[in-house]
């Protein structure tokens, strides 16, 4: 039966779309395999998630191999719920590459680009929901590698400098996991996560355990652009195309987090991960310093793709410091600011898709009076800078408060603190860009005025999710919740 | 339907005007206070609308004598702001209005914190755009000051409401009381909007900078819903009797020498507030009767004396009182209406002010606070002579300043006309504001002891003015104590407040000047490196990127081995 095939499906139909978009070359074939598939894709991880709701977990073995020793699919609450954030921004992004795409690059590169496209959903697909370690790697690469590719498909030529930076600071950190997973592979014997698991637990205070925690905590760092790793992440989206930005902004730092806490509570176990190592500590240190610092560098940038940037490392360390609670109050806020954080990030990148389409530019300086001439676009430039600042009835509201409960639940008022003064030097960041769209003076008259509705409606589809997601949270928050007690090994 | 929160219908007014022409947008305006008051009536008592957000359950109606009082004070003052300001072609300043107008009574209705906090910061937000949009640089700088402190105001709402939420893990909003961290940045987040001593300047700054029709709905809204939230959380705080006190005399020395007349009817505001905070820190039946009713007429007789400003600020766009005089003449309608408005705040017998302020003074003394109950009688007499016969006086007699104009839009004068008639029909006929009011006391306005105490008060206040202003000098004998006050609050005080200014500007500057250049410092430093080629800012060659990489990895090698 199809519905058993499910977990397959999820990887392998992108997997062999990517070739097939090579072959097909025209750039609105690419295209519409490249959204097609996404749409299925999306459409499996929600029959995958009506499963796990009806039956708890998912064990899939490839080939009748059984777990150990085969490659196994373990799907549970946490993975499903980061693949249905993947391919949803997967699908609602494809809509507005069209247009955006087209401006972009160049017509005989598109059919690449969509490949690329393809290949690093496939990735993304592949690290959330394997259950093999070894396995996870190698869609670590896939993913990485065409990302690479995607960034420096960028109209800037400093894209190719930003994707050089970006290849060698992501392959650290793939070698980084790998050599992690290899040290963990000798202590064990196995790379299935869950073997592993089990096996670790009589051998954890060893020398090779600690130092393969060390190497995946800072690999994995690197991957989400953890404060201070987070040195690439900038230029990385600032000059990649603006379906890219949207699309990796929104997954690609998501899924390693998953990748993060998946390896800290799955494998590691949370008395070794957040107990005897002092990995809680340097998490809240590091994400205190990342909401800060970069939300204050975020003030100055006159490039918006940039500020933006800077603000997801901000938002990186709200998740951080999520974990760092080590409770469950703490996680499912993690958890739930990764969901609502892919919401306002796609919107506000799409955003500035349709501004840059507009445009050829994402200077603030460009922006004098946009708001007059291009008002759906900056309307979902305001829901989605509403949110990021945390406004009541938005997603990031929602977050942001789960974020503080958790804290307050602590006792850890300076964190509190941190995530208040976060959102007050957000309010400034986006309010700039709001007061140069609406206050400020026309540069010069420019013919034209909105983007096509192309790439309007997917923005406006995240900008209202931003909305009903601040209202209705059974969806975002009760996932969320079931994942994070997954994770701390209860039942949902 | 009946069960749909009363702010729902402003909000969505409010949707329509943005995008209705001109006319249509008129005939939303002027009907949704009247629907929504109609539907206020239908209302139930007693009624408990609960919605489920997240894990928390939130009351965005709950009906009951208190709400229900400023529910329909709200509407009513609305649609006398509406009616005042239906000549204006500005799209913004009426949506600003109506989302103001529907956030206030949302906020009276709100059940819980939570939903009070929402609608204290759209309170806040939504007003600040009727400041601006008397789009000068004057009105931008006011306005901004004050969305700062009334943002503070809601920052420190919220976090006494997580606080109280933490320690009895509920967020519904009964009585509070001071005690605790909590409930005390609770306290100080309605003093702020109250506008307690010290917290009053955003107040007597904003005010006067807003649009002549805009300052009609501040003056309605936002301090009324703090004294509501008050009556609601705080009834019975002893301190409040002294902090009201003190709101009810210090304005007093800061009206009389007040050029603004506009600013002056700020000031008079905060003293009339006073009356009202006394009362709630009485808590007896009588005064919360009393503060409440005096919330009710001091919308509609301080409405009154701000719209007769506003018509005469849109009429010769001055409002200087040395620039204003002898405008009786040009437009006597309006005249005549200030001084009815005139007449209530200074608590005439048979005009508003009187049935509503005798109530408080009444429950001081029997309270037993003599002191506060002489501080507030001192009030009452300022209160007569800045905006009893100052407003009035300065505006339409005095000399006469040349100015010829017209009687202003027949909306203006309907409005005010509509305020003047509920000022005399509340005053002559007040058992139907009795009505309304959360405890039946039984009290008897038209006392003979209350009419005559009030009346002495008023016409040795009214001849001390006219005999100084008669003679021009101040002579050495005085014949009685209001005229003594007088002495003291128009000579000496201002005088000693001018010394008293001068040496707090020089420290204050000499202040301003060090934390300037600190931070202008500080500045500097962020910038550089936070700035765009700052340290965290700029393009790092890779290698520095890795060196990172490794000293995070030794870092965290070494903290696990430890």
């Amino acid at each position: 039966m199809i519905s058993a095939q499910l977990p397959a499906l999820q990887v392998v139909v992108p997997l062999l779309a990517a070739p097939l978009c090579l072959v097909l070359h025209r750039p609105f074939a690419a295209w519409l395999l490249t959204f097609v598939v996404s749409g299925i894709s999306l459409l499996v991880s929600v029959a995958l998630l009506g499963q796990i709701l009806e039956q708890g977990v998912i064990d899939y073995t490839f080939g009748g191999w059984a777990a150990p020793f085969g490659i196994a699919y373990h799907i549970d609450f946490a993975n499903a719920y980061v693949l249905l954030i993947v391919t949803a921004i997967s699908t609602v992004v494809s809509i507005f590459a069209k247009r955006s795409v087209a401006s972009e690059i160049e017509a005989h590169s598109q059919g690449l680009f969509y490949t690329a496209w393809l290949l690093c959903l496939t990735g993304l697909l592949g690290i959330t929901i394997t259950g093999d370690a070894f396995n996870l790697f190698v869609f670590l690469e896939i993913s990485s590698l065409s990302s690479y590719v995607l960034i420096a498909m960028g109209n800037d030529r400093k894209a190719l400098t930003a994707a050089y930076q970006y290849l060698i600071m992501g392959t650290i950190g793939a070698t980084f996991i790998l050599i992690g997973i290899g040290l963990l592979y000798m202590l064990t014997g196995t790379l299935n996560m869950l073997d592993m698991a089990q096996r670790l637990v009589a051998v954890a205070d060893s020398r090779t355990a600690r130092t393969g925690f060390a190497f995946l905590t800072v690999g994995l760092g690197l991957k989400i652009a953890l404060f201070p790793l987070h040195l690439w992440l900038p230029n990385a989206y600032a000059y990649a195309p603006s379906a890219v930005s949207a699309f990796l902004a929104a997954t690609a730092t998501k899924v390693a987090v998953y990748v993060l806490l998946r390896f800290m509570f799955s494998v590691f176990g949370i008395d070794f991960a957040l107990g005897a190592m002092p990995l809680s500590t340097m998490l809240v240190v590091l994400g205190s310093v990342a909401v800060l610092s970069a939300s204050t560098v975020a003030i100055f940038q006159h490039n918006l793709k940039r500020m933006l940037a800077y603000s997801s490392i901000a938002q990186i360390g709200y998740l951080v410091l999520g974990v760092s609670l080590a409770t469950p109050a703490g996680l499912t806020a993690t958890l739930l600011h990764l969901f609502n954080h892919a919401l306002m990030k796609g919107a506000l990148f799409l955003a500035l898709g349709c501004i840059a389409w507009r445009l050829g530019s994402v200077r603030l300086g460009d922006l004098g009076g946009l708001g007059y001439r291009m008002p759906w676009t900056m309307g979902v430039f305001v829901i989605g800078g509403l949110s990021l600042i945390g406004l009541p009835l938005t997603a990031g509201f929602i977050s942001k408060w789960y974020l503080v409960l958790a804290a307050v639940e602590r006792g850890w008022w300076p964190v509190v603190l941190i995530i208040i003064a976060g959102s007050l030097l957000a309010v400034i960041y986006v309010w700039r860009v709001i007061e140069t769209a609406y206050l400020g003076k026309t540069k010069e008259a420019v013919s034209g005025t909105e983007a096509p509705l192309s790439m309007l409606v997917p923005a406006w589809l995240l900008a209202i999710a931003n909305l009903y997601f601040g209202m209705h949270t059974e969806l975002s928050a009760g996932i969320a919740s079931q994942a994070a007690m997954v994770l701390f090994g209860g039942q949902p | 339907m009946v069960e749909l929160p009363p702010f729902v219908l402003f909000y969505l007014a409010a949707l329509a005007a943005a995008v209705l022409p001109r006319r249509a947008r008129q005939v939303v305006m002027l009907a949704v206070p009247l629907v929504g008051g109609l539907a206020l009536m239908n209302l139930a008592p007693d009624l408990l609308l609960r919605v489920a957000f997240m894990d928390l359950y939130l009351e965005p109606l709950r009906v009951d004598k208190l709400s229900m009082l400023f529910g329909i004070l709200f509407h009513i003052g609305a649609f006398i702001g509406i009616v005042f300001s239906l000549h204006v072609d500005d799209r913004s300043q009426h949506v600003a209005a109506l989302l103001y107008a529907g956030s206030a009574i949302g906020a009276v209705f709100a059940g819980d914190l939570l939903t009070l906090f929402l609608f204290w910061e759209m309170l806040a937000l939504t007003s600040a755009f009727l400041i601006f949009a008397n789009r000068t640089d004057r009105a931008w700088g006011a306005g901004m000051r004050y969305l700062v402190i009334q943002v503070l105001s809601g920052v420190l709402l919220l976090a006494g409401a997580l606080m109280l939420y933490r320690h009895s893990g509920s967020l519904a909003f009964n009585h509070i009381g001071l005690n605790g961290a909590g409930s005390f940045l609770i306290f100080i987040a309605f003093g702020i909007k109250c506008a307690f001593p010290l917290l009053h300047n955003w107040l007597t700054d904003a005010y006067p900078e807003a649009t002549p029709t805009g300052t009609v709905f501040l003056s309605a809204f936002t301090t009324k819903v703090a004294v509501y939230a008050l009556a609601r959380g705080f009834a019975g705080t002893e301190a409040l009797v002294y902090i009201g006190a003190t709101m009810t005399c210090f304005p007093i020395f800061y009206a009389v020498i007040e050029n603004d007349l506009r600013r002056v009817l700020a000031y008079s505001m905060i003293n009339q507030i006073g009356f009202m905070v006394v009362g709630i820190g009485l808590g007896t039946a009588l005064a919360m009767n009393g503060a409440i009713a005096h919330a009710f007429n001091d919308v509609i007789f301080k409405g009154l004396l701000m719209m007769s400003m506003g018509a005469v600020l849109h009429m010769t766009g001055r409002i200087n009182g040395s620039d204003l005089g002898g405008l009786y003449k040009s437009m006597p309608v309006t005249a005549g209406l200030c001084i009815v408005g005139a007449a209530s705040i200074s608590a005439f017998p048979l005009f508003s002010g009187f049935v509503s302020k005798s109530m408080v003074m009444v429950a001081v003394l029997e309270e037993g606070h003599p002191g506060v109950w002489l501080a507030l009688l001192f009030a009452s007499a300022g209160v007569f002579h800045h905006a009893g016969i100052k407003i009035p006086f300065f505006a339409f007699f005095s000399h006469d300043s040349g100015i010829r104009t017209t009687e202003p839009p027949l909306n203006m004068l309907a409005a005010m006309g509509l305020a003047a008639v509920l000022c005399i029909f509340i005053g002559c006929y007040p058992w139907a504001l009795y009505e309304l009011l959360p405890f039946s006391t039984g009290y008897a306005p038209f006392d003979g002891s209350h009419i005559l105490a009030q009346i002495q008060l008023l016409v040795f206040s009214a001849a001390a003015f006219a005999w100084l202003k008669v003679s021009g000098i101040y002579p050495p004998e005085l014949h009685s104590t209001n005229i003594d006050v007088e002495w003291l609050y128009r000579r000496l005080a201002p005088r000693w407040v001018r010394h008293c200014t001068q040496r707090l500007t020089a420290v204050s500057e000499t202040l301003g000047e060090t934390t300037q250049n600190a931070s202008r410092v500080v500045m500097r430093s962020v910038v550089r490196h936070y700035g765009p080629e700052g340290t965290l800012a700029r393009s790092w060659p890779t290698g520095s990127m890795v060196l990172w990489v490794a000293v995070l990895l030794a870092a965290s090698l070494i903290l696990y081995y430890l």
